[in-house]
């Protein structure tokens, strides 16, 4: 196991959505702060940072985390998945993005890249996830201004895609 | 279209002259509405949903940049004996720590809207007041090391006693928040309308019943966020936050910075992670950024975490509220009298106290009811100052007003339907003013009502409540109509001063909205607005309306709402609250657009030697109206006001830049009489829903939820649909699980999400959504503010349905388990 000291800088690496990234936290720095100050990638949002709000989901090596609750150096050499990194490779919106978009699933978009990384998440691995599993997945995110409405029908018609 | 189920076609209402009717003659080229009122998809979800939005905290920053962070208060109510910070001082990386003693000498109080010695800086001076206040400032390196610092700061307080419940603090033996003020019950205002006195004397029966709405905040899932940066060389200051408005609190801050407006240049962000009234209460952070930029000589940045926000950021003001009415025995309510008592903590932040007052006009809500009288109270407490939070003011009064119509049903054994229609105000009447002197604009209530309650859907509710009853389950039924006021007169807080103060004063009305249309040398079109978007769309929709008078695709309208003070059009109602984006920026934008397309279809009338009147604009070209072949690219007729000024038809001015601004008449200051017309538009909202609580675990669960809206033209009705989700929401929200809670000592006890419950996905059932159009006569559009209704109709509908579920007549909220427990061990106790 790496020792890591508590004062210094470390140099940390991993892939970020399939390119290699590095770059220099404490200990002590969230994953968050990490992704957002160090590598400038703001896609990644910060609603509570105590593991509620689900806003700074994403997911690393295959499986959603909250970034607020995960520190970067427990990153480095992993697999990590951010919202930046859902398009499809031409930059299209990819089939849940382009069902948030039909169905009015977000109006300030605070909350989105946290459930857009939780459905791809589940979607990954149940890829026809019955109602009840979409609930459980949604109920672990915290939206003010959608009243969750548009963001179930954009997940019940991936769902329900061939 | 996602109107899933909209069961009702749009059922509209001509009876009204729209606006443009009583303007200067115009050119009257054809205008085709041909994206305006389609349920457009968004353009702003392109780069949300890629991550790529630009939030407060994602934009770049500059190197020189510090990091702040608060030291807050731990006792509601204390003297500040010393602050020492030495030992944060030495940490490394520790730059400074402002405190209030250097707030105090750099910056003025904020102006408050009661000429009351209720003094507030940006830190507390001298005395804490609530829990959470904020006392010292760290600038360090970065955010960690200025955490660090925090706790190396030493303050010792010596504590004093404390008021905490409203009505306990506005006795006269009360300690006292402002020793300077004398009382703690800072303003108090009667008001008659009619011959209330008469009418309840008159009376069969007078009945009464005392609500008490709670504190609690629709906290946006974003933080606040402020960026300061002194300029010494201009002596001003430059700031981004996630402000929202209204921009009537600019003033305030350059005065407590002690600079001209000018100085004092205001950026917010193009997007903000939602708002709902809050991020008004950003402005005090501001000014203290402001102030520790000019100290430290470094940029400044702040962004609040989830623990300051919920102990210290906003909260409603609680209202409690003794409303009686004088009933005839067939259910006609002839005089109301409310008695409203409004906490609005430590301190009276501007704009407060609004929510008092916002709705004053129009207390009698959707019913003709002549006479009135309200009291009007204000208490200060030592919990945290309130503010702007969704509905404003509306749900206070409508858990009082719509609480109060059950009541009158129930004593007098009548239908609670039968009651709201016999009192509601008939279609005919419209415009109608109201007894304290809202001009309402257009509706047709009881269509509404019989639309929402037709098609089985009332039968249905009533067959499950039936089925339920007769298998021992406790099941309710409740209704609330509500009227949805939009835009608010500037002019509408001028009534908590007396008359002669108000002359003083000088005259306060209006609301104006500003924006401003672009076509550049090549055609292409941008937008800039006064208003402050939260995720509400208003890119879309306002490229909606230009497409439509520039005969361009809605994509072909570049809207970028970031705002700079320095730069963009604002006056003093601009930003994103209190429903003003449709009756007002929108308006502003619309005219903007008119102006422009009056101005092309001159210049293309020169071209193609036809009459301005004779020119249609569609598919990017400018034709005749009866010979599309006679054209003229629309990017052509641009060029020709930029590359060739000298072939302008006489008088016309050169470039294709138009700013508009709007206000309208309707809004005028308050009489000597204290009638207002508090709003311009007022959307109509009728709700009715079916609940059942469990016996044993005493738990709301919402059966079926039927919200029938009448916001006038919905100008997209995607967006418009998505407002009343999210205020249904909220509204539930405030219903069953939101509360700000405080111990007998004033600490708080909700500071994490853990602690103060916003509903999820599984609390927030989807609701039946059915709307009608009563255009607006008094805007253009025909549009009427539609991003409140619920957060008004859906708590007095959801206690309703509670109080006729439980048979019980004071459903506090939230109606959590434990309340409702309560509640009901009462009422199965035998009596004595
Ligand atoms: S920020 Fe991580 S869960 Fe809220
Ligand atoms: S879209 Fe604003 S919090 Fe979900």
């Amino acid at each position: 196991m790496r020792e890591l000291n508590g004062a210094a800088r470390h140099r940390i690496g991993f892939t970020l959505n399939g390119r290699a990234v590095s770059g220099w936290a404490e200990p002590r720095l969230l994953l968050t702060d990490f992704l957002r100050q160090e590598l400038g990638e703001t896609g990644t949002h910060v609603g509570c940072e105590h593991g509620i709000c689900g806003a700074c989901t994403i997911r690393i090596d295959g499986r959603a985390v909250r970034g607020c609750l995960y520190l970067a150096v427990q990153a480095d050499g992993r697999e990590v998945q951010t919202v930046e990194g859902l398009a499809d490779p031409d930059g299209a919106l990819n089939a849940l993005q382009r069902a948030f978009r039909k169905h009015h699933a977000l109006q300030c978009g605070y909350c989105t890249p946290g459930l857009l990384m939780s459905l791809t998440d589940l979607f990954a691995r149940t890829p026809r996830p019955s109602e009840a599993q979409i609930l459980d997945v949604v109920g672990g995110h915290l939206c003010r201004c959608t009243g969750y409405a548009g963001i179930m029908a954009a997940a019940r018609e991936v769902a329900a895609e061939p | 279209m996602c109107f899933g189920l909209v069961a009702t076609p749009p059922v509209r209402y001509n009876r009204t002259t729209p606006r443009e009717g009583r303007e200067p003659a115009r050119i009257m080229t054809e205008i085709a509405a041909r994206h305006v009122g389609q349920p457009t998809e968004r353009t702003e979800d392109l780069r949300l949903l890629r991550g790529r939005g630009q939030y407060a905290d994602d934009l770049a920053v500059s190197p020189r940049t510090v990091h702040a962070a608060i030291l807050r208060s731990p006792h509601a109510h204390a003297e500040i004996v010393s602050i020492d910070a030495k030992a944060a001082l030495s940490l490394p990386g520790v730059i400074a720590v402002v405190t209030g003693e250097d707030v105090q000498a750099l910056t003025d109080p904020f102006l408050v809207a009661l000429r009351q010695p209720l003094h507030q800086w940006s830190l507390a001076v001298g005395r804490v007041r609530y829990v959470g206040e904020p006392v010292a400032l760290v600038l360090a390196d970065d955010r960690y090391l200025a955490e660090d610092a925090l706790d190396l700061l030493s303050v010792s307080y010596r504590e004093l006693p404390v008021a905490l419940d409203p009505a306990e603090a506005a006795q006269e033996d009360a300690p006292l928040v402002h020793e300077a003020a004398g009382t703690n019950l800072v303003s108090v205002r009667d008001f008659s309308y009619g011959d209330p006195d008469g009418a309840f004397a008159a009376a069969d029966r007078r009945i009464a019943l005392t609500t008490r709405f709670p504190r609690h905040s629709y906290m946006p899932i974003e933080n606040f966020v402020v960026v300061a940066e002194y300029h010494e060389g201009d002596g001003a200051w430059d700031v981004l936050a996630n402000f929202q408005g209204p921009y009537s609190t600019h003033p305030v801050m350059a005065r407590a910075l002690r600079v001209p407006g000018a100085r004092l240049r205001l950026r917010t962000p193009r997007d903000s992670g939602g708002s709902f009234g809050i991020k008004l209460a950003v402005f005090p952070y501001i000014v203290l950024m402001a102030i520790a930029a000019r100290m430290a000589g470094r940029p400044v940045k702040w962004v609040e975490d989830r623990y300051e926000h919920l102990l210290a950021a906003n909260s409603c003001p609680e209202r409690v509220t003794t409303i009686e009415a004088a009933v005839r025995d067939d259910g006609t309510i002839t005089a109301l009298r409310f008695d409203q008592l409004e906490d609005y903590g430590a301190y009276l932040r501007a704009p407060m106290p609004g929510p008092l007052y916002r709705m004053h006009g129009a207390m009698t809500g959707a019913y003709d009811i002549p006479n009135l009288a309200i009291t009007s109270k204000i208490v200060v407490t030592n919990r945290m100052p309130a503010g702007l939070v969704r509905g404003f003011g509306g749900p206070q009064l409508y858990f009082a007003l719509e609480r109060l119509i059950q009541r009158v049903a129930v004593e007098l054994d009548l239908d609670p339907l039968d009651v709201i229609r016999k009192n509601l105000i008939p279609a005919h009447a419209f415009p109608y003013r109201a007894a304290a002197g809202a001009l309402y604009d257009s509706g047709d209530y009881a269509k509404a009502i019989e639309i929402a309650t037709g098609d089985g859907r009332l039968d249905d509710l009533i067959r499950r409540r039936d089925a339920a009853r007769a298998e021992g389950r406790l099941y309710g039924i409740g209704f609330a109509a509500v009227v949805e006021p939009g835009m608010s007169n500037m002019g509408y807080l001028s009534t908590l001063l007396t008359t002669e103060a108000r002359e003083r004063a000088g005259p306060k009305n209006g609301a104006i909205s500003l924006a401003t249309v672009n076509v550049d040398p090549l055609g292409a079109v941008s937008v800039s607005a006064d208003c402050m978007p939260q995720g509400q769309g208003h890119e879309t929709v306002l490229a909606q309306i230009v497409a439509d008078q520039l005969g361009l695709a809605p994509d072909e309208i570049a809207v970028n709402l970031a705002h700079d003070t320095g730069k963009d059009p604002w006056s003093i109602a601009a930003g994103t609250y209190s429903c003003r984006f449709t009756p007002g920026t929108a308006v502003a934008v619309h005219k903007a657009a008119r102006q422009l397309r009056d101005k092309l279809a001159r210049i293309a009338s020169n071209t193609l030697n036809l009459r301005p009147d004779d020119l249609v604009f569609t598919g990017a070209r400018i034709q005749a109206r009866d010979n599309p072949d006679n054209a003229v690219a629309f990017a052509r007729a641009a060029g020709v006001a930029h590359w060739a000024p000298a072939t302008l038809p006489d008088g016309m001015a050169p470039g294709l830049r138009e700013t508009a601004a709007w206000t309208p008449p309707e809004l005028a200051a308050p009489t000597e009489g204290d009638h207002i017309n508090t709003s311009l538009t007022y959307g109509f909202v009728f709700d009715m829903c079916g609940v059942e609580v469990d016996p044993i675990t005493a738990q709301v669960r919402i059966d079926r939820y039927v919200t029938m809206h009448d916001s006038g033209k919905l100008l997209n009705p995607l967006l418009a649909e998505g407002q009343v989700l999210g205020a249904f929401a909220q509204g539930v929200g405030t219903a069953l699980h939101e509360e700000f809670v405080y111990d007998s000592e004033g600490s708080f006890l909700t500071a994490t999400f853990a602690d103060y419950l916003v509903p999820t996905v599984n609390e927030v059932p989807r609701p039946e959504i059915l709307h009608m159009e009563s255009p607006s006569p008094f805007t253009p559009l025909g549009a009427k503010g539609a991003g409140e209704g619920n957060c008004l109709a859906t708590p007095a509908c959801l206690a309703n349905a509670v109080a006729d579920a439980l048979g019980i007549a004071d459903p506090q909220l939230p109606m959590t388990p434990k309340r409702l427990h309560a509640l009901m061990a009462a009422r199965d106790e035998p009596a004595p």
